[in-house]
């Protein structure tokens, strides 16, 4: 694999490439990670998950692993330390799989029914393993579609504008197809793990997740105890994807450690991952289109399904992806959800808009062929001038600039249109375009920034680096603003105790936290600016933008990108090989071109990993996983990763006094489309059903008659 | 985890007295699969022999050409030599074609040949599987077997065995020798699996307590040009889908002798026998290719998810016996993707 990164000066000036600066840490293994970090008279947890998919534990036969060697506890139901889940946190109530060991309730497989703690990790499995556990079983139904009886709409998830019935019959060009998209895994190489003490009566958790307060808060008020007397730390992240919260881990080992009066640490299993930590939801997706003779669309309608399990609601919102992408006189767009007997799915790398991108995004590729357009005409031409749902203002908007750069670079001119032409060997070849775009959102942040006495600065906050570099571009905008190489500056993240700030999600981590860095590091500035000594405690200026950021003007505010792939279809074996990609993004400021050109490398490369290969395969019968492990759930392999080259135009804003729009996820987003057009373009066969697995693309056949001469 | 003991092997005596007097002992070669099924819980051995310091990790050519293959060679070894290179392009290019550089570097030729199906039933202890747990049923009937066998399963088990080597072991017609207690044996390798039957967990006719020395190659000319080709869905570092070992020797228009055999396929790899008895003496074109193929296909029985195989190989058999006779330089077996 390689990127078209460029080499790496070391000035540290905003906007040019800026080495990682714990890179060598990572490398030489001296970063330590959640699972790592060694603690005194460390106890280990082990999880035992339930077996069914439904019903009642009805014991737990915890007598004999406790007799076996180094065994200290089993926790279950029957006697855990009792939390109060009934609480709005961050990001509303939570998942009630935070009231874990409260009550004998299995809504799913993977369901923690207990833990075994035991004075060695290997002590602990194997006493998990030999635990027996007795349920009573009820029915499931694990079986997701968007015909399933119990689709419903949930409250403020339908959106509509003009008749979309009335669009749609005076429409000359019409799509009308539905696209699906499997369960897909977050499973960063990391796995969940965290470690809990009581150290003078406050509660320390070292964990690995993407926003200490926000895990702290919950812990406090999941515990009952003063916020002030818990404190998470996360140094290093080995990535989180959106999967690193609140998890089992951290409250299990708050409990053992309550339970046993000793530090206690939790690490899962990459298969327990599978159950415990979410994952993004399968999705249907019916997608309408009706166009002028010219393509102008006339009536737009984006029907997504999706599921959640059966203790909360989370909804895979797909169908918003083109509410602020195309103008189309009707506009509508729904996001349904049925309940399942299966784990809670949760936020995954673009939320949304990654599914919701393939299926709009393939769509609109049937379309221009059906209007005998170019793609990217005919995306040019339902270009808004305001939002086409809400009729706002946009702020920087440049998809076209994107079209425009990508298909020059790509050679997208000399493309013919027509499918099933292009032969290499065994192989057709075929090349796809899809849009990209992301919301641009922002969070209050709380920073604190000292001039040390030794003329070196130390930024404070409770940022989350998950390995997008996030440190790095912090130490880059203090260092700017402080107008200091980037080496004085040192940018301490991941503790709680620093104080609010956002969470790392949504791509709003470098934007809102940049934004209290420089507020902090600003003021700073002017106050060195007076003169005077540095005191041995060095002097510190503190920030708070929860005012600033509720000034900001109402705008449809986003990133947006333009994805190109070429591809290469052997129909006689089914296998796909993506031979380029190119991603040309409008993402606002880029701060560290570096770790910014890895961060949009690596989601085209899920998207091209969404497209070929990830699916999660759920076993009708007994309501679980089949395969869930890295044997099993495939993703994108070195040797299916290809060039890739990622780059951006210029994208200032006036009207935004941050400009940074974060790039942490529309790197994905468009990427599946652009693949699934260029399998078309190669074959001449439309592949609506992720992943474009070679059993699909075998049962498609070859390209039409009259379409090829190949 | 269970706790298991460690012993290294010195020697082959004493390695099968000790295999034979511990009924609860595994032999670790390079542990590439068991101590992979030893985590998850699959295998609990009480004790692993290991043997990867014992004399078998030798290539020998034999005086009538053929090859003798120390049971402890790694498969990076295997695919390395010359006269394997050389005599069986094939074998090479399948062993490269299997797993990661790494593992290869680990992994045995007898380990290969023992390895476990990757049948996602059979790795997960907390579901039923026959193979490991006999008369638990086989879900994967009515589930998740879009990469089950299509030759020679039954209602019992539809896994297929993951080697990539054994496929072009299968086509050359490799004998694999072993020691017990008792002496040393022979089982030519269409002997060495058993069929599948109501038995899945019996997977080889080896005597308990055997311990596999080397893999004979009986010397064959038509398989210094042959081919390996894999399919799978990612380009690396997966299991195959269908895979295929050919050799063809064409005289004057006419099949003089061919090999076949195919991976993913079956419970074991499966040699092509109805195939080549077709396709012998016969013309090589298209035509007689994919009729070859679909006489050997004809008892292939699929399930609602895997019946892209029968098109897949049938394809396959096409486009690899095509190519053998295009006369075009056969290129070094390399590992990685066509691009």
């Amino acid at each position: 694999m390689t990127t078209t990164t460029t080499n790496v000066p070391v000035t540290g000036a905003v906007g040019t490439s800026y080495t990682r600066v714990e890179g060598r840490d990572k490398v030489t293994g001296a970063a330590r990670y959640a699972g790592d970090v060694p603690f005194a008279e460390l106890a280990h947890g082990w999880l035992v998950l339930s077996t069914i998919a439904r019903g009642r534990v009805l014991s737990v036969e915890s007598d004999t692993v406790r007799a076996m060697p180094g065994v200290l506890t089993v926790l279950h139901h029957g006697n855990a330390p009792r939390v109060d889940g009934d609480y709005m946190g961050m990001l509303g109530r939570p998942d009630p799989i935070v009231e874990v060991f409260q009550h004998d309730h299995v809504p799913f497989v993977g369901w923690p029914v207990a833990l075994v703690v035991a004075e060695t990790s290997e002590q602990a499995r194997e006493a998990a393993e030999a635990l027996v556990v007795h349920y009573e079983e009820e029915p499931h139904d694990v079986e997701f579609s968007s015909a399933h009886p119990g689709i419903y709409t949930p409250d403020g998830s339908l959106v509509e504008k003009g008749d979309l019935a009335a669009g749609l019959a005076a429409s000359a060009h019409l799509v009308d197809e539905e696209y699906t998209t499997p369960e897909e895994h977050h499973s960063s190489m990391e796995p969940h793990a965290a470690m809990a003490r009581w150290d003078n009566g406050r509660l320390e958790v070292v964990d690995s997740n993407q926003g200490s307060t926000w895990v702290a808060q919950e812990l406090a008020k999941l515990f009952s105890l003063d916020p002030d007397s818990v404190r998470v730390r996360s140094e290093h992240v080995g990535g989180a994807f959106g999967s690193k919260g609140v998890r089992v881990t951290q409250i299990l080992a708050v409990m053992a450690a309550t339970a046993l009066d000793r530090p206690v640490r939790v690490v899962m299993t990459r298969r327990q991952m599978f159950s415990l930590v979410g994952y993004r939801s399968p999705t249907a997706q019916r997608v309408r289109l009706g166009a002028d003779a010219d393509g102008r669309l006339r009536a737009l309608d984006h029907q997504a399904h999706s599921l959640t399990s059966t203790v909360h609601e989370f909804v895979e919102g797909s169908a918003g992806f083109a509410r602020p992408m195309y103008a189309s006189d009707a506009h509508r767009s729904v996001n349904r959800v049925v309940r399942l007997d299966v784990p809670t799915p949760t936020f995954m790398r673009a939320p949304g808009e990654a599914p919701g991108s393939f299926a709009m995004e393939s769509a609109l590729d049937e379309l221009a062929e059906r209007c005998g357009l170019d793609p990217i005409a005919l995306r040019a031409r339902n270009e808004p001038d305001v939002g086409p749902v809400s009729g706002l203002p946009f702020g920087s908007r440049n998809l076209l600039a994107c079209f425009e750069e990508g298909a020059r670079r790509f050679g997208w001119a000399d493309r013919d249109p027509r499918p099933g032409l292009r032969r290499d060997g065994r192989w057709l070849l075929g090349t796809g375009v899809a849009a990209a775009t992301f919301p641009v959102i922002v969070m209050p942040s709380t920073a604190a920034v000292t001039a040390e006495a030794d003329g070196t600065f130390t930024v404070r906050i409770t940022a989350s680096d998950v390995g997008t570099g996030a440190r790095t571009a912090l130490t880059l905008l203090a260092a700017e603003t402080l107008d200091v190489p980037g080496e004085r500056v040192h940018v301490r993240i991941g503790d709680s105790d620093f104080g609010p700030a956002a969470i790392s999600g949504g791509s709003m981590g470098t934007r809102s936290w940049g934004w209290a860095v420089t507020a902090a590091a600003r003021d700073l500035r002017e106050q060195l600016a007076l003169g005077g000594d540095i005191p041995p405690q060095g002097i510190t200026v503190r920030s708070d933008t929860s005012a600033a950021v509720g000034t900001l003007a109402e705008r449809e505010r986003h990133s947006y990108g333009a994805q190109f792939a070429e591809v290469a279809v052997d129909i006689t074996s089914g296998e796909v090989r993506v031979r380029r990609m190119l991603g040309i993004f409008a993402a606002g400021r880029i701060v560290n071109p570096l770790t910014a050109r890895s961060q949009l490398v690596g989601g085209m490369t899920w998207g091209l990993s969404m497209a070929l290969h990830e699916e999660a395969i759920r076993d009708r019968a007994t309501g679980g996983h089949v395969g869930a492990d890295l044997a099993g759930y495939h993703f994108a392999a070195n040797a299916d990763v290809p060039l890739i080259e990622a780059d951006w135009v210029d994208d200032p804003d006036a009207d935004d006094p941050v400009g940074i729009k974060g790039i942490g996820e529309i790197g994905i987003v468009g990427a599946a489309a652009a693949v699934a057009n260029a399998v078309w373009h190669a074959t001449g066969a439309r592949h609506r059903h992720l992943p474009i697995r070679p059993d699909r693309v075998l049962s498609a056949g070859a390209p039409a008659a009259g379409d090829s001469d190949a | 985890m269970r706790e298991f003991g460690y012993r290294r092997a010195s020697d082959v005596p004493g390695t099968v007295a000790l295999l034979g007097s511990e009924p609860e002992a595994r032999v670790l070669g390079g542990g590439t699969n068991l101590v992979d099924l030893m985590k998850t819980g699959v295998e609990r051995p009480g004790l692993l022999i290991d043997v990867r310091e014992l004399p078998l990790d030798r290539i020998e050519v034999s005086d009538d050409g053929g090859l003798r293959i120390g049971a402890t060679v790694t498969n990076s070894d295997l695919a390395a030599h010359p006269e394997v290179r050389r005599r069986y392009p094939a074998l090479a290019a399948a062993v490269l074609a299997g797993a990661s550089g790494q593992l290869r570097n680990m992994a045995t030729v007898g380990g290969n040949l023992l390895q476990r199906t990757r049948c996602g039933y059979f790795t997960d202890v907390t579901k039923a599987c026959n193979k490991r747990t006999p008369g638990s049923g086989c879900p994967a009937v009515e589930g998740e077997h879009h990469n089950g066998a299509i030759l020679g399963a039954t209602e019992h088990c539809v896994a297929v065995h993951p080697s990539d080597m054994g496929v072009a072991l299968a086509a050359f017609d490799a004998v694999v020798s072993y020691e017990t207690a008792e002496g040393t044996g022979e089982l030519p390798l269409a002997d060495f699996y058993l069929a599948v039957g109501s038995t899945p967990h019996l997977e080889t006719a080896l005597p308990s307590g055997a311990l596999i020395t080397a893999v004979t190659l009986p010397p064959a000319p038509v398989a210094a040009h042959s081919r390996y080709r894999k399919v799978r869905e990612r380009a690396s570092y997966a299991f195959a889908i269908g895979s295929i070992a050919a050799a063809l020797d064409v005289r004057d228009g006419v099949v003089h002798e061919v090999r076949l055999a195919f991976g993913a396929v079956a419970s074991r790899p499966w040699r092509a026998r109805e195939a080549e008895r077709v396709l012998t003496g016969g013309p090589a074109t298209a035509e007689a290719f994919a009729a070859a193929a679909d006489a050997e296909l004809a008892a292939a029985k699929t399930l609602p998810h895997n019946g892209y195989k029968v098109t897949l190989m049938r394809n396959l058999v096409v486009a690899m016996l095509t190519e053998l006779t295009e006369p075009t330089e056969p290129s070094e077996p390399t590992e990685g993707a066509a691009r």
